[in-house]
């Protein structure tokens, strides 16, 4: 856990900084989501984009479209939409729809799609670490960045022993199968949380032995070359360039 | 000058529960030696450890480490002595909190103000030094048990402490990693307080034992004549293990 949806491959957008990656994938959201969904063109355009960024990165695509599936809960109502509302209707195949609805619902698809397609690709082409490392640079409160690194750093101990937990209560007997046993799940938890309290406090213990004084170690900032800039920026940017055209060709 | 490692004159301490855990201990530990700190569970040996970098505040008696005291009112001066006295816990995974090897050994030094090259040296060397710099860079979690165990090590010896205070090092640790931290232990040239009830590893590695039992020392001599003396040992719940023979 947690370094789970890194995927190690040598690829441009593998090797550029962490913190610029951050930025890039956040300016490309915004010009997607600023995009008005009337503009299908460009919607079609930037998917095509994040394809071929896809592809430079050196991610399989079913990958892609496998980790896509998180959406789906988030999505489910905007797939609703069009059945319920007011005002004109259209004819789609056998279904009667609010003109309205599929406009809102397939807007937030299409650009919760994007978004979540973006994500993968930072997330799969960056290790957790350097993504906190990005937002460290990014001048994230120091403390945020400290509880988020230390929750990657322990995942993996407290699920550890969550499961030897498990493994224990399961040798003696236990199978959890209906609400009944979920007075044993509870106290199990508070056994666990009450065991990852301490361990946060010998962790802090053995912090001060080390001489702890409130400030963790940060690595001294590199400098980037205009061309790295340049590099990592072009996912926006020919977002940016895709949204111009689409408003030209819209005018002409 | 010959200045004693540690020296701890009259430490009595009691929980603010009002539960006593030490009545009066003294101990003094010379430059270079390698002493066992035995005792059973619940004899107040980690208490008396969290004494010695002023993790617990002094409330009767007192600790010096090198001619120094410990006093854990006194900021600047409690920061030297975190840096003289290095502590390895029992659980690797309580001390190893940063996401790399390499970052976690360079966090002691880089909170007593080392930086760049200065601090990779350190830590280059301290990694060397327990035979793990080929995993500078790997995140603890990926390393077995014992390798962490040695890593917790070289985070101490990151600090260039006078004094390093082990406890419970050969807890959970198959023959092997036992055998390989005793050799890595051997060669430091440095003093050595090893918290255990493993008697065994205590005669390997240690010429002098203390053994701390209801609060103050019993016993304090050569780690063979304690061992020797069953009647000691079994008046305060020690035992070697069956078989095992003193040569």
């Amino acid at each position: 856990m947690g370094e789970r949806l890194y995927l190690h491959r040598h690829s441009l957008v593998h090797s550029l900084p962490s913190h610029l990656k951050i930025i890039a994938a956040i300016a490309f959201i915004l010009v997607v989501v600023s995009t008005p969904i009337t503009q299908w063109g460009a919607f079609i355009a930037y998917f095509l984009w994040i394809l071929t960024v896809v592809s430079i990165a050196k991610i399989p695509f079913p990958l892609l479209f496998k980790r896509a599936l998180i959406e789906i809960p988030f999505i489910f109502f905007a797939v609703l939409m069009p059945f319920f509302g007011s005002g004109e209707k259209i004819q789609v195949g056998p279904f009667d729809l609010y003109r309205e609805g599929v406009i809102a619902g397939s807007g937030i698809v299409a650009k919760g799609t994007l978004g979540v397609m973006t994500a993968i690709i930072l997330s799969t082409s960056t290790t957790a670490r350097e993504i906190l490392r990005g937002l460290e640079r990014l001048r994230l409160p120091i403390l945020m960045v400290q509880i988020a690194s230390f929750m990657l750093r322990y995942v993996n101990v407290v699920n550890d022993e969550m499961e030897r937990m498990k493994v224990a209560r399961e040798s003696r007997g236990f199978e959890a199968t209906g609400v009944k046993h979920w007075k044993v799940l509870a106290t199990a938890a508070g056994a666990l949380f009450i065991r990852s309290y301490e361990r946060g406090e010998r962790v802090h213990l053995s912090m001060l032995s080390r001489g702890y004084e409130g400030v963790l170690p940060h690595e001294e900032q590199a400098k980037h070359t205009t061309t790295v800039w340049i590099k990592a920026m072009m996912y926006p940017l020919v977002a940016v360039a895709i949204f111009v055209i689409q408003l030209l060709i819209g005018k002409i | 000058m010959n200045m004693p490692s540690l020296e701890i004159k009259e430490l009595a301490f009691a929980y603010p529960d009002g539960n006593q855990a030490l009545y009066g201990v003294n101990l003094s530990i010379q430059k270079g030696e390698r002493v066992a700190l035995l005792g059973p569970n619940g004899a107040g040996k980690t208490t008396l450890v969290m004494h010695m970098n002023g993790i617990h505040p002094t409330s009767h008696g007192s600790i010096h480490v090198a001619g120094q005291l410990v006093d854990s009112k006194n900021k600047e001066s409690i920061k030297q002595i975190r840096s003289k006295v290095g502590i390895v816990f029992q659980d690797p995974d309580d001390q190893l909190f940063m996401p790399t090897v390499g970052e976690d050994v360079a966090f002691g030094p880089y909170n007593m103000g080392l930086r760049d090259a200065e601090l990779s040296k350190v830590v280059d060397e301290a990694l060397e030094l327990v035979g793990m710099s080929e995993f500078k860079d790997r995140p603890p979690h990926h390393l077995s048990f014992g390798q962490r165990r040695r890593v917790a090590v070289a985070t101490v010896l990151a600090m260039k402490p006078e004094i390093l205070i082990l406890d419970e090092p050969s807890s959970n640790l198959d023959p092997a990693s036992r055998r390989e931290l005793a050799d890595i232990l051997r060669s430091l040239d440095i003093t050595i307080v090893m918290v255990t009830h493993d008697l065994p590893y205590a005669f390997e590695l240690c010429e002098r034992s203390v053994i701390l039992s209801g609060g103050i020392i019993v016993a304090d001599n050569d780690t063979k004549v304690i061992l020797k003396d069953q009647g000691l040992l079994k008046s305060h719940r020690l035992e070697l293990p069956v078989g095992f023979n003193l040569v």
